[in-house]
């Protein structure tokens, strides 16, 4: 096969020694971006942007994917260990990860986040490596229409599951939306419900807040529990890897269903941080135990992060082959191709073939080193656990204040950080979910928007959201998840499969 | 990598003999009102490039995006900071429509300009399976069109929604106007044929172009763009004629440009002005400008300002006549 | 998670049918303001939404879910929000939080996270007097050496840097 010669070639250009040590140096330097909120991959990317203007443009990009690679494990590290998502993307993998970690599974929390993650990017490089000329053109396909289907069936694989009071689950996805609306409406133009607070118009950014309603809020409520994290009894060899790995297969399902969720979103491109909530919430659907959920099941961390690392990879396709960044790293990585000499697009395959295969290989490369380079980092990150309270909390809070300030270099956010972490807090006590609020946060406005924009294409007929196949398929799949709940619950009840547990009394507002 | 960080602070560091009477005491911060990734940014991050490779300047340069409110919190940053003279920002159209547009506090006035570094120009793209073979053809088809045609572009009441609304003006024909996210979103649109046409710069769609996916039927400037080498099998910028010559009553062309806050020194004016003077003399912004087609036209203090006020002046009208002036 | 902290011991702390009040009083007040700023500029349908309906919409979802939060608070019995101890322990944490980023604004970050370790060390834990002194003055020096060498980052300064040339 061509493409088979093609990318053995590629290993050649990628695998030279100088080529390897920016591979190395570039997943290092991403976990180290990876791990301090606000500090994201596209940040870390465009910083060093400058300094690779003089290099060999595939020596260059291996370089920055690397450090792209690295900023997707990195993520996963402060989820498991302080409930802090160093990424948006990792926010769900909180959600099981740092429950783990509370009992002293760090370490296993760790192993299968780093190894869903190296999956799901195995996923997306393969389908870099043979389908992509196909799948970018299924890209162009995606309208506003397509959009808003794409972001409805999210919601829908998420939401309705939760067991808290509705009415708390509704408020919360309400609150989560109106956050997502304060600020300059992109489709009329417009500020709105800034009520003429100049610090409002940049609306309230994602990372800010879950940096206080996850990170902060959980020291808050750590501390009423004494001086100590839980979970310090954290096994710190490496047997551990061994010993997760051995249960890996188990979950093939879920690796699988999150591999292709991933890569569909990453193409389309719905993005890494909705196709990592639509892994956690699909996985908690299909699961047979979902009531284990949000207690430390490990399929709760694999689901997310293969699902998020499928993404970010193949958000790279559609950016070689057509232009078009699938993600904020992505678009930071085309300014650097133009930069460098090199013009995106379908020609850049017949064109610059050296460079698309060199890049295609060190995919491959980069993300095996990056897998060995975390895994060998599992026993120091699960140590940390065993540092004094009264060290850690206080460094931890330094780089919450210093994530939050990154993200749009404003003190303000320092400010709103400290009150989201007093309404986490105040949220997790009283049972209001905070997962809803992020993802409304996270999608809400998106949504809006394409819904908005197909309705003006369409000139205010909702029949748009039916009018092709496509679109009509995202919305009855969605719409069929939403009601998968009620069905499978009404399901278990026939088959007499109800267990104690389940059998908490319902709301009358259902 | 880190050796790369050290290597490039230390040539940085280097003393550079300069007969300035002001130099910049510490890291120099580039503001981007617009995300990384977009045409803004790369500008700045070729401009940072461009004077790290050179050693035109001893401290570093520091870029900051801050997107929110289509630049209006970078805007109202640099009205903060006024008197700091380790301070710019990058600026395009938006440094009078987002004020205008949602009447935020801020306004140019109150900057100090530096210089224009050039002008980005804006052209009429169609999806290339379309018929249409100039702009004539497109008006003719808008006109006929139910429902309308619709356009896309980078958000709202901005640059491209009024070249949008100018044309439906000028050629008496209406057009659904769909605002996304960026001229990235806007060019895959068109692409998908989501959308009948665009009004994206020559960056944003010179790859689609190539490979045939969109066509351009004529620039929204007074003369066609200046660069003769081919970019598709036969044709090349020069070949775009003007919309006007097509009958198309629109122009409109966009400062790209430098500001530093108000209440500076002339010292420390005369300082970056001069370096980015040199900046446009560096091979890299050579390669930079041909490569996005910008028409380069670098002005600095009294022709500066002068066609800044003329610009916002012209804003002004387009702009009242499109109904985009913010009342809230 | 917090089950097992109320279920232990009867101990006197803030009544959790009152913060449950007040939390969905706010939220009522929010989906107040919500309202009327999208019905000031229209919350309509005019050829699609407006600027103001889906905001609008959800504000009216919230202020019911709001209610009936308030009125299922009402109905339960109630039980203890936090002990005054833990209220205590959380105080302990939060108000020195609370100076640093008062700190930061004045002080600019590096100094004001040199002082939060302090006390916050000094307060809660039981360190040696050097160890104490060895954090203070690492972490915030770490903090420049990375963000500000390496990733070229400006974080917000203080007078201090002013003096040193920051």
């Amino acid at each position: 096969m061509d493409d088979l010669h093609q990318l053995l070639l590629g290993f050649q250009v990628a695998l030279s020694w100088t080529n390897v040590m920016f591979m190395v140096v570039g997943v290092l330097l991403g976990i180290v971006v990876g791990v301090l909120p606000g500090l994201g991959g596209p940040n870390g990317v465009a910083i060093l942007l400058p300094l690779t203007f003089g290099m060999d443009p595939t020596s260059a990009i291996i370089l920055l994917s690397s450090i792209y690679w690295g900023a997707l494990f990195g993520g996963a590290i402060t989820s498991i260990l302080f409930n802090i998502p160093g990424e948006a993307w990792s926010v769900a993998t909180t959600f099981d990860g740092y429950p783990m970690a509370q009992q002293g599974r760090a370490g296993e929390a760790l192993t299968a986040a780093f190894t869903a993650s190296f999956i799901g990017a195995l996923a997306g490089v393969v389908l870099i490596t043979f389908v992509a000329p196909l799948v970018a053109k299924f890209a162009l396909r995606f309208g506003p229409a397509e959009f808003f289907g794409v972001f409805f069936l999210t919601f829908c694989s998420f939401i309705g599951m939760g067991k808290e009071n509705k009415a708390k689950i509704v408020a919360s996805l309400a609150i989560g939306f109106l956050l997502a609306a304060v600020g300059l409406d992109t489709i009329s133009g417009d500020l709105r419900l800034t009520f003429g607070v100049s610090e409002l118009i940049k609306g309230f950014d994602f990372l800010v807040v879950v940096i206080g309603l996850f990170g902060v809020s959980e020291i808050l409520l750590t501390i009423e529990e004494g001086l100590h994290f839980k979970g310090k009894k954290a096994a710190i060899d490496l047997k551990v890897v061994l010993r997760t790995w051995a249960s890996l297969p188990r979950y093939w399902a879920t690796l699988i269903r999150s591999s292709v969720v991933g890569m569909w979103m990453g193409v389309t491109p719905g993005g890494a941080i909705a196709a990592s909530f639509m892994g956690y919430g699909l996985a908690k659907r299909f699961s047979r135990t979902p009531e284990n959920f949000g207690r430390g099941e490990m399929e709760g961390v694999l689901a997310p992060e293969t699902a998020a690392h499928a993404a970010g990879t193949s958000a790279l396709l559609p950016m070689l082959a057509l232009g078009i960044p699938g993600s904020a790293t992505a678009a930071v990585l085309l300014g650097g191709l133009m930069i460098w000499g090199l013009q995106p697009g379908p020609l850049l395959f017949v064109e610059k073939k050296e460079f698309v295969w060199g890049l295609i290989a060190s995919m491959y490369l980069g993300n095996v080193a990056g897998l060995l380079i975390v895994l060998a980092t599992v026993p120091v990150f699960a140590a940390i656990m065993r540092i004094p309270f009264a060290l850690v909390a206080p460094i931890i809070l330094i780089v919450c204040a210093i994530g939050a300030y990154t993200v749009e270099s404003s003190r303000f956010d320092i400010w709103l950080m400290l009150v989201f972490g007093v309404i986490g807090y105040v949220f997790k006590k009283l049972d209001y979910p905070l997962a809803p609020l992020v993802l409304a946060l996270v999608l809400g406005d998106r949504a809006e928007d394409a819904f908005r924009q197909a309705l003006l294409g369409s000139g205010g007929d909702l029949s748009v959201f039916f009018s092709n196949g496509l679109v009509s398929t995202l919305m009855v799949v969605g719409l069929l998840l939403l009601f998968w709940g009620p069905l499978s619950a009404g399901r278990r009840l026939v088959m007499g499969r109800i267990t104690p547990t389940q059998s908490a009394p319902t709301s009358p507002r259902g | 990598m880190r050796r790369f960080v050290t290597a490039a602070v230390l040539a940085a560091a280097l003393p550079v003999a300069s007969a300035q009477a002001w130099e910049p005491t510490k890291p120099i911060e580039i503001i981007v009102p617009f995300p990384p990734g977009g045409s803004s940014d790369q500008m700045a991050r070729t401009i940072q490039g461009a004077i790290q490779k050179n050693n035109l300047v001893s401290q570093p340069i520091i870029i900051v995006n801050k997107p929110a409110a289509a630049g209006g919190e970078a805007m109202l940053d640099i009205q903060k900071s006024a008197g700091d003279p380790h301070k710019l920002i990058t600026t395009s159209s938006g440094i009078y429509m987002t004020p205008l547009a949602t009447k935020l506090p801020v306004s140019w006035k109150n900057f100090t300009p530096i210089a224009m570094m050039a002008q980005d120009a804006f052209l009429l793209w169609v999806n290339a399976s379309q018929p249409y073979k100039n702009a004539k053809d497109f008006v003719e088809a808008a006109k006929k069109a139910n429902p309308p045609l619709k356009t896309g572009g980078n958000g709202s009441k901005r640059e491209d929604h009024l070249i949008s609304v100018t044309m439906e003006q000028a050629a008496g024909i209406k057009i659904t106007y769909i605002p996304y996210q960026g001229g990235g979103p806007s060019s895959v649109q068109l692409a998908g044929g989501h959308i009948d046409a665009n009004m994206n710069n020559p960056a944003e769609e010179i790859a689609n172009w190539r490979s045939g996916a969109v066509k351009p039927l004529c620039v929204f400037s007074d003369k066609p763009l200046a660069y003769n080498q081919k970019i598709t099998a036969d044709m090349s910028w020069a070949d775009v004629p003007t919309c006007v010559s097509q009958g198309l009553d629109v122009n409109y062309q966009m400062l790209r440009g430098m500001f530093m806050p108000g209440k500076v020194t002339p010292e420390q004016q005369a300082f970056y002005v001069e370096l980015f003077r040199k900046v446009t003399e560096t091979a890299d912004w050579k390669a930079y400008v041909e490569r996005n087609a910008l028409v380069p036209d670098f002005r600095s203090g009294q022709a500066f300002v002068d066609f800044l006020t003329t610009d916002e002046q012209k804003h002004k009208d387009l702009m009242g006549k499109a109904g985009f002036i913010g009342t809230n | 998670m917090m089950a097992d902290a109320s279920d232990t011991a009867p101990e006197a702390g803030l009544s959790r049918r009152v913060v449950e009040i007040l939390v969905a009083l706010i939220l009522m007040g929010l989906a107040a303001m919500v309202l009327w700023d999208s019905y000031e500029r229209g919350a309509g349908w005019d050829g699609g939404p407006q600027n103001g309906f889906f905001p609008a919409r959800v504000g009216w979802i919230l202020l019911i879910a709001a209610v009936a939060a308030l009125v299922s608070a009402l109905r339960r019995e109630d039980s203890v929000f936090v002990t005054y101890g833990q209220l205590r322990m959380v105080a302990s944490v939060f108000l020195p939080l609370l100076l640093y980023v008062t700190g930061i604004e004045f002080l600019g970050l590096y100094v004001a996270s040199a002082l939060f370790m302090a006390l916050f060390m000094i307060m809660l834990g039981d360190f040696r007097w050097w160890q104490t002194l060895l954090a203070v003055v690492a972490v915030p020096l770490i903090a420049f050496w990375v963000f500000e060498v390496q990733f070229r980052l400006s974080l917000p300064k203080g007078p201090v840097e002013a003096m040193l040339g920051y």
